[in-house]
């Protein structure tokens, strides 16, 4: 298994009556609920909860791309994942992901990723999201029907700019350049190990397939919920005819480890409201502009969780709710190994990107909620495929064991 | 009112084409929500005229839109369907985002488009003045944006669906991947694509037709089109929103029937 520590980086001080201020944490949400000074503090209590991951043991470390909201303050997480590059040594860096679609030319991905390859001596994931149809459409103006398209070229961009060792030229639709030439390229090669975030249409289970890609759910609606849509995945993959690695899949989860079960929801309780109610309160026009999803895939019922967010009553959740509907994987370090269990081999999944931050948690009970995970709860989850080694080479990092010393030119 | 298909192109796009009325001929363009059910502007502008209504591709049953990316593509398109319909100088009607490609279709295409007329049309961006976002509305919200008399609008597009309704909510997000899906190509996220710089070219008498209460393109981008197009006449509409045609079909009709 490997574990990877997401952080969202949400703004922790929108009020009590937000719902009811604001019709939605993104998109249209006024800036100037925004304090810079306290963002200050903010950015580096959260680096210094990732950092503290990689210290405790987690395998990974992740961050992503959001834009114009309350819900994820990174804009550009290969910022924040270049200071880890510096902080930490052993970590995988999960970057999940740049929404490359946005990028113009998306050659700036091939190059940051790059960056972060070498930076890190080789250790980043790398994560093409299409984003959020309220960052790609509504905050960075994509045209929703286009979108996906826009997104298989700029696929195809990046990785012939990885692969070629020499200029070459590049006619797309959206993308012309006549000089494709990225420097720096990456040290994994013929490319970082790459992870793609999927909301269940069979478009995205092929593509992941074809280019041996890890699929990615990341929902905030628990593992019971997600059973229809990852078996539809591994159905995918049993009709292709690959074989049928867990490390081609995972999930993220919320969760809260406290010393009781009784002591979790007192804990935890206010945090996990915080985030539900408020990172996740999305106006539903904005969650889904018409185009962004095919068809198709809306007719699989396959709704996007902020669709579903939008569409679900959080406010009148209780934790009894969501610790039940396992929303929300909290109690002891056993109620938690139990469950993450039920979830990993529910889903069959060799990633799961642990959401242990959430909402407004003071830094000291992030780190106790951490710390008992990664003492308590991950080592018994170590083991769960023997089959494959615990380890699948090709959906993680390829670390360089040592650094090259520079040698002057006097040589 | 009935239906038959066309099919353009290399790519044998299906179109369909809905046709009702005696007279002159009319081609009618229609906005980003498609034809209406018994559409009451198609059956009205009928009584005196013969209605030729194609769909764009992504609306009803006319397909192919995923060959149409742009404006251009979206303009050469419906000339294409002007040209194989083969009507005898007929007057140009379009709606909002019809009313848009019409005005496309004078510009690009003088020679082919003698009568315009332009209703509610979309394709201008004043900043002072922006259009409402169309794309990030519910349901509900509709009928108070696209007529002044919310009662009548809700009656004719019988929405106000439960968006808290799974099926609903499902059935309202495919309508709106085609339709709007489409329309976003040219209407998404601000709808202008560069028809302010190819307005001088439009030779055709047109006639600009607003409602004096419309809340999506407000009334004052009459006047910038009135402006643009030179010998243009704009006619408001009370007591009529952004449907206006669909609001208030006599007053349009009868517009139409003075100016041409």
């Amino acid at each position: 298994m490997k574990f990877t520590w997401f952080h969202l980086m949400p703004w922790p001080h929108m009020p009590d009556d937000f719902r009811q201020k604001h019709r939605s944490v993104w998109v249209d949400l006024p800036s100037r609920m925004y304090e810079p000074e306290r963002g200050h503090g903010i950015y580096h209590e959260y680096l210094d909860q990732l950092e503290f991951a990689e210290q405790v043991g987690f395998d990974g470390i992740g961050v992503n791309e959001h834009h114009a909201n309350a819900y994820g303050l990174m804009p550009s997480p290969n910022i924040m994942a270049a200071t880890l590059t510096r902080r930490t040594s052993k970590v995988a860096l999960v970057v999940l992901g740049n929404s490359i679609a946005l990028y113009n030319p998306p050659l700036r991905v091939a190059e940051e990723f790059a960056m972060l390859d070498v930076l890190s001596g080789g250790r980043l994931v790398a994560g093409f999201p299409v984003g959020t149809s309220m960052d790609t459409n509504y905050a960075y103006g994509t045209i929703p029907a286009l979108t996906r398209e826009k997104y298989a070229e700029a696929h195809d961009l990046i990785r012939k700019a990885w692969a070629a060792d020499e200029p070459f030229a590049f006619n797309g639709r959206y993308t012309k350049l006549r000089y494709v030439n990225c420097w720096p390229k990456p040290i994994q090669r013929p490319a970082p190990p790459i992870f793609i975030p999927g909301g269940g249409s069979v478009e995205t289970y092929d593509f992941c397939i074809d280019n041996t890609y890890s699929y990615s759910y990341l929902s905030y609606s628990g593992y019971l919920r997600a059973k229809l849509l990852m078996e539809g995945y591994w159905q995918r993959v049993a009709e292709r005819k690959v074989d049928e690695s867990p490390y081609r899949a995972g999930f993220a989860q919320v969760i809260c480890v406290a010393d009781t079960d009784a002591e979790a929801e007192r804990l935890y309780g206010p945090h996990v409201n915080y985030f539900y109610n408020r990172c996740l309160h999305i106006y539903p026009g904005f969650a889904d502009a018409p185009g962004y999803r095919t068809v198709k895939t809306i007719q699989t019922g396959a709704l996007s969780q902020f669709t579903q967010a939008a569409a679900r009553n959080y406010p009148n959740m209780t934790w009894k709710d969501l610790t039940e509907g396992r929303y929300v994987i909290a109690g002891s370090p056993e109620t938690v190994r139990q469950q993450m269990e039920e979830m990993i081999k529910t889903l069959r999944v060799g990633n799961v990107f642990c959401l242990l931050h959430l909402g407004n948690m003071p830094d000291d009970k992030v780190r106790h909620s951490t710390r008992l995970f990664a003492e308590k709860v991950m080592p018994h989850l170590r083991n769960l495929w023997p089959d494959w080694n615990n380890h699948d080479d090709r959906f993680w990092v390829h670390p360089m064991s040592e650094r090259l010393a520079f040698k002057a030119a006097a040589e | 009112m009935k239906a038959r298909f066309l099919t353009l192109g290399p790519t044998k796009s299906r179109i369909e084409i809905v046709e009702a009325g005696k007279g002159r001929d009319l081609l009618f363009l229609h906005g980003a929500g498609g034809h209406m059910r018994d559409d009451p502007l198609i059956a009205t502008l009928s009584t005196k005229y013969r209605v030729v209504a194609p769909l764009l591709p992504g609306y009803g049953r006319s397909t192919g839109e995923d060959g149409l990316r742009d404006m251009l593509d979206v303009t050469l398109h419906a000339l294409d369907v002007l040209a194989a319909l083969d009507l005898k100088k007929p007057i140009v009607v379009g709606h909002s985002m019809g009313g848009m490609i019409a005005a496309e279709m004078a510009a690009v295409a003088p020679s082919e488009v003698a009568k315009l007329c332009l209703l509610a049309p979309a394709g201008l961006w004043l900043d002072e003045h922006p259009v409402a976002d169309i794309f990030s509305k519910l349901p509900y919200e509709l009928p108070e944006l696209l007529f002044h008399d919310g009662e009548l609008g809700r009656r004719l597009l019988a929405s106000g669906g439960n968006m808290d309704d799974p099926e609903f909510l499902k059935q309202f997000l495919v309508m709106n991947a085609r339709r709007l899906g489409m329309a976003g190509k040219i209407l998404f996220p601000i709808p202008d694509r560069g028809l302010v710089q190819r307005l001088y070219r439009i030779t055709a008498r047109t006639l600009i037709v607003w409602g004096a209460a419309d809340a999506l393109i407000p009334p004052v981008y009459g006047h910038a089109f009135k402006k643009a197009i030179s010998g243009s006449k704009l006619v408001k509409v009370a007591k009529a929103g952004h449907a206006v045609g669909h609001e208030k079909p006599a007053a349009v009709l009868a517009a139409i029937r003075d100016f041409f």
